[in-house]
């Protein structure tokens, strides 16, 4: 698939000297959903706010659908639609004419059956004529969200969409954007909940200190960074554990009926059947066995405090 | 200038224009009051003391300047909470990333701030005719002094909306400034009234030269000559518009 994005060595540092992006170089397909993951502070607000035109870059260049941000910026700027961190809306005006706005300010002729159409989508058509003001937090969100689709864009950035909205809520915001992505919307987003970027993204981009550790297909980061737990429920329990068994880094839970073994999915040898061998020798019944993947957080804490030490 | 987003600029001046009919009867409540009030205490109490100025009934001669005022503080007030509101609320965001530049933007607030002062000030005209009979001598002169007069101060105004942090500050520069000049520019007198010393300080207050304009498309009567009072209003925008260009270039007090 064609690359809608195309980043190369971006760099942005401040007259303090601090580096709040670093030589990052990365292309994004049309039509993948990609998270950006890193602790606050590492660059993934920079990153964005220099594609959409809010901060001026010190180096690099970014084509959005082939058009230089900088050079062909109005072409660039109209493929794009992005939804900010904070909410940020006029508190007087009504929701459907924050949209009509958005549309005209983006040079694009009137379409109100098109404005109704993702009003509806967001579950804000019946809100259309609530000025911004009366909304709760969740639909001021949504109304953004609206405002980025306004004129259309191929690309779609939010930066934590999800940030202090509960739950129920949350699990909507997946939706819409599973929505778009059928649409074939390219999206960018970011994001503090691991969970969401497992959920949603093909691909996920990690950043630590304004550096791209690395972009990678979600189901790849997980499974070649990922560690499994083998959890084994024992018949009857044990004290400690058995001398034979030692040295393989076997943990006993405190009750003495659980077993717990970590290994390595990439290894050519996991040990699970040598270690289940050597249980039955021992005369140590197996009442059930499980797995645990282990989730994005423990690969996403392991590369950054990787990149820290 | 095919490269001008039109569509954007149409937005942002029906969005600016939306929000004054909103609240249209403050909007023209306030100053047409006002106007009331300088006709009642200057055209009547004190008007009654002075018989006429330059040959003019002097109720009739403060029409030019009160609508100069009108049109100068409306002016900058407009344009200045037009784009310090966005900057206030966070909206500014919006401005920044979408395919409009400093053309398109100053275009669109400038433009409605001004179509405001100058509806404003017609509406003061109108009032006006209810206690003084005026007679305009040149109405395109007059139009084309209110409007560029209107873009100068609309443009002074969006200037000090982007760089107010406060809503005190947006208040200071009118307050401070354009009022003092106003008064002091000739509003209620002619300068040609002030003793020499102070005729040739007056001459040096650049808001003298607008209603020198105005008053001189009413009544033919002017305090300095029609092409030099063009010349001061055309100044000011092209120096108005040099600043705006390089607070966009530069991003000062609109991107972090």
């Amino acid at each position: 698939m064609a690359a809608i994005i195309e980043i190369d060595r971006l760099s942005k540092e401040y007259g303090s000297g601090t580096k709040a992006l670093d030589n990052v170089s990365m292309s994004i397909d049309e039509g993948e959903i990609i998270a950006l993951l890193g602790p606050n502070g590492a660059g993934k607000t920079t990153m964005i706010s220099i594609i959409c035109g809010l901060v001026v870059p010190t180096g690099g260049t970014v084509r959005v659908g082939g058009h230089d941000i900088r050079t062909d910026w109005r072409a660039a700027r109209r493929l794009i639609g992005l939804v900010p961190q904070e909410i940020a809306l006029e508190p007087f005006e009504k929701v459907i004419n924050c949209v009509r706005f958005t549309r005209g300010l983006y040079g694009m002729p009137p379409d109100e059956a098109y404005i109704e159409r993702i009003l509806r989508a967001l579950s804000l058509w019946d809100k259309r004529d609530a000025a911004t003001r009366e909304l709760s937090g969740g639909m001021k969100r949504r109304v953004l969200i609206a405002k980025a689709l306004a004129h259309q864009p191929r690309v779609l950035f939010l930066d934590e969409p999800t940030a202090g909205v509960d739950v129920a809520l949350r699990r909507e915001m997946w939706e819409v954007v599973a929505d778009l992505r059928r649409e074939g919307v390219t999206i960018i987003l970011t994001t503090h909940y691991l969970e969401e970027a497992e959920q949603m993204a093909d691909r996920i981009g990690v950043i630590a200190k304004g550096r791209l550790l690395l972009v990678r297909p979600t189901a790849e980061l997980i499974g070649e960074f990922g560690r499994k737990t083998l959890t084994i429920e024992l018949d009857q329990p044990l004290q400690a554990i058995p001398a034979g068994l030692q040295g393989r880094g076997l943990g006993l839970s405190d009750d003495g009926r659980r077993l717990s073994f970590d290994y390595d999915t990439r290894a050519e040898r996991t040990g699970i059947a040598r270690l289940l061998g050597d249980l039955a020798a021992q005369g140590i019944s197996v009442r059930d066995v499980s797995t645990r993947q282990s989730s994005l957080e423990d690969v996403f804490l392991s590369l950054v405090s990787e990149e820290a030490a | 200038m095919s490269g001008i987003n039109w569509r954007g600029v149409g937005a942002i001046f029906h969005h600016e224009m939306m929000r004054f009919f909103r609240t249209i009867w403050q909007s023209l409540a306030s100053p047409v009051l006002s106007t009331v009030l300088y006709f009642v205490v200057f055209g009547a109490a004190i008007g009654g003391r002075i018989q006429s100025v330059e040959g003019v009934e002097y109720g009739a001669f403060i029409v030019p300047g009160l609508m100069m005022l009108t049109v100068l503080q409306q002016s900058v007030s407009n344009a200045s909470f037009g784009i310090y509101f966005p900057k206030f609320s966070g909206t500014i965001y919006e401005y920044l990333v979408s395919p409009v530049g400093w053309v398109e933007v100053t275009m669109g607030f400038v433009g409605a701030a001004a179509a405001k002062a100058l509806l404003i000030a017609l509406v003061i005209l109108v009032t006006s005719f209810a206690f003084v009979g005026v007679h305009i001598l040149h109405p395109f002169w007059m139009l084309a002094f209110l409007t560029l007069s209107a873009l100068g101060f609309s443009l002074l105004g969006f200037i000090i909306g982007l760089w107010a942090k406060s809503f005190e500050q947006l208040q200071i520069v009118p307050m401070m400034v354009i009022m003092p000049l106003v008064f002091l520019g000739g509003a209620f007198y002619s300068a040609s009234m002030l003793p020499p010393f102070w005729e040739s300080v007056a001459k040096l207050n650049p808001v003298l030269y607008l209603i020198s304009g105005v008053r001189w498309s009413f009544f033919g009567l002017a305090d300095v000559p029609v092409g030099v009072s063009l010349a001061a209003v055309g100044l000011m925008v092209l120096i108005c518009l040099a600043i705006i260009r390089w607070i966009f270039a530069t991003g000062w007090r609109l991107r972090d």
